[in-house]
């Protein structure tokens, strides 16, 4: 969506739609990298994950919904054997697949295959212009997979792939960079906000941008928000100045916007992986259509929100409270400020939260070394 | 505007919405909002009826909302969500 959305239409969009706009599906917990701040803390398949034939019938029923287009992560998506004959049920249904990836298992043949393939997009995701930066959070080598993937992307003819870039303390220095990499691909960048959520709820505190690199991306966006994608993702920062930033000013979170996990559960979000926020299953009777129509938690969310503890600040206006995710995992109420409120109440709220912040729900991490107990095989007794 | 003779797009989807419907153009990958049920309701009806004009009357639209509806369907004309049903391949 581009522009900047006119104030009646964000009151209707928040009073929910037949069906989602924009819905991502985590088609496994599964994953070849341990990046530190993994909001759906992936690593090990789940046992319970969607069958083939359940998936499929997930699309149909998406399709029925027109569903326009859907969004395919992970963990890493295309570990699952049944990754391209899902893409591929997905497409002939007319459900457009835009899949985010490390890249890892695009060699030049897949690349080709990808090439070949209508109404596909590609996001390759980067943490840092450099394998110092990114290979921090993404672990060692993730660079490297990334830029060959991205070339053999380029040497298949692709187009127009997406580099998609979580931007943190680290690497907010590099937006310049990350843009000039993007173009020299003819890819398209997005910068996204990074969430205390999955195992980014322990690498958050240390990771998030400072209050001058805020506003430092608030000026960027400015400067350059119609050429980059952001997922909406930084509205929060709108409270810094009269220009809001483009794109829709507003939480989507089981209004436009949902999350089907790897074992067909169905929360508001993709960033609050919580049985809070865990509206129901596709498994259960009735299927998406019926939790996404009538279940409990999108009707209440769909309801008009109290400002709470915002509602005496001039800046609620333009900052709509921040995003929800950010706010449960770092033990803030719901109607409290964002943590990264810009004019500084998201600290004093986390200081004052009286109760330990919820821990995100679903770990699948993989075990670190260190947690491996040496087994010793011999024969059988 | 008033005189032409448009079509939906055809690699253009409605989807009913409570406040319209939301179009989808699979080419362009455009998502736009038609803000209002009647607007929808011509958008549909356009390729049934010889011009724009012809189809507002059809419609029952009353001639002074006519500049809104034709600035409205000017814009989706510009986004390529319309298109001028001449130029439509023949059928053969």
């Amino acid at each position: 969506m581009t522009g900047t959305a006119n104030p009646s239409l964000v009151e209707r969009l928040k009073s929910g739609l037949d069906a989602p706009i924009c819905l991502t599906w985590e088609l496994t917990y599964a994953c070849n990298l341990a990046c530190v701040h993994c909001l759906s803390s992936s690593g090990r398949r789940d046992p319970r994950e969607l069958s083939t034939a359940e998936a499929k019938a997930v699309l149909d029923e998406l399709h029925d919904l027109q569903v326009f287009y859907i969004n395919i992560g992970g963990g890493e998506p295309m570990i699952r054997r049944d990754f391209f004959e899902l893409v591929e049920h997905a497409i002939g249904r007319g459900i457009g697949v835009k899949f985010s990836t490390n890249g890892a298992f695009i060699d030049a043949a897949r690349a080709r295959r990808l090439a070949a393939m209508e109404y596909l997009d590609i996001q390759i995701s980067l943490d840092g212009t450099d394998a110092v930066t990114n290979d921090a959070v993404r672990g060692d080598g993730a660079y490297a997979t990334a830029i060959r993937a991205m070339d053999h992307l380029r040497a298949a003819g692709f187009g127009e792939f997406k580099v998609s870039v979580v931007v943190t303390r680290h690497n907010v220095d590099q937006l310049d960079e990350f843009k000039a990499l993007a173009d020299s691909y003819g890819a398209q960048l997005r910068i996204t906000r990074l969430r205390p959520s999955g195992r980014g709820a322990d690498s958050w505190h240390d990771l998030h941008p400072t209050n001058a690199q805020q506003r430092q991306i608030y000026e960027w966006l400015l400067a350059h928000g119609r050429d980059v994608l952001t997922g909406d993702s930084f509205f929060h920062l709108n409270a810094l100045g009269e220009e809001p930033l483009p794109g829709l000013n507003m939480c989507g979170a089981g209004r436009v916007v949902c999350l089907i996990d790897p074992i067909g559960d169905v929360y508001a979000c993709p960033f609050v992986i919580h049985d809070e926020f865990k509206a129901g299953s596709v498994r259960d009777a009735g299927g998406f259509s019926n939790v996404w129509k009538r279940s409990e938690l999108f009707v209440e969310l769909r309801q008009p929100q109290s400002a709470g503890a915002c509602a005496s600040c001039g800046s609620y206006d333009a900052c709509q409270g921040g995003c929800m995710a950010a706010k449960f995992f770092t033990g803030i109420p719901l109607d409290g400020p964002d943590p990264e409120c810009v004019s500084g109440h998201g600290e004093l709220a986390m200081l004052a939260a009286t109760a330990a912040a919820p821990r995100p729900m679903m770990d699948h991490s993989a075990p670190r070394p260190a947690d491996r107990v040496p087994v010793t095989i011999g024969p059988r007794p | 505007m008033l005189d032409r003779r448009l079509a939906l797009h055809p690699r253009v989807a409605l989807r009913p919405e409570p406040f319209g419907a939301l179009a989808y153009h699979y080419d362009t990958r455009k998502l736009v909002f038609l803000k209002h049920p009647d607007v929808v309701r011509v958008v549909r009806a356009l390729a049934e009826h010889d011009t724009l004009a012809a189809t507002l009357r059809a419609c029952d639209i009353d001639e002074r909302r006519w500049p809104s509806f034709e600035a409205a369907l000017t814009s989706l004309y510009e986004s390529e969500l319309l298109h001028d049903r001449d130029r439509e391949p023949v059928a053969g």
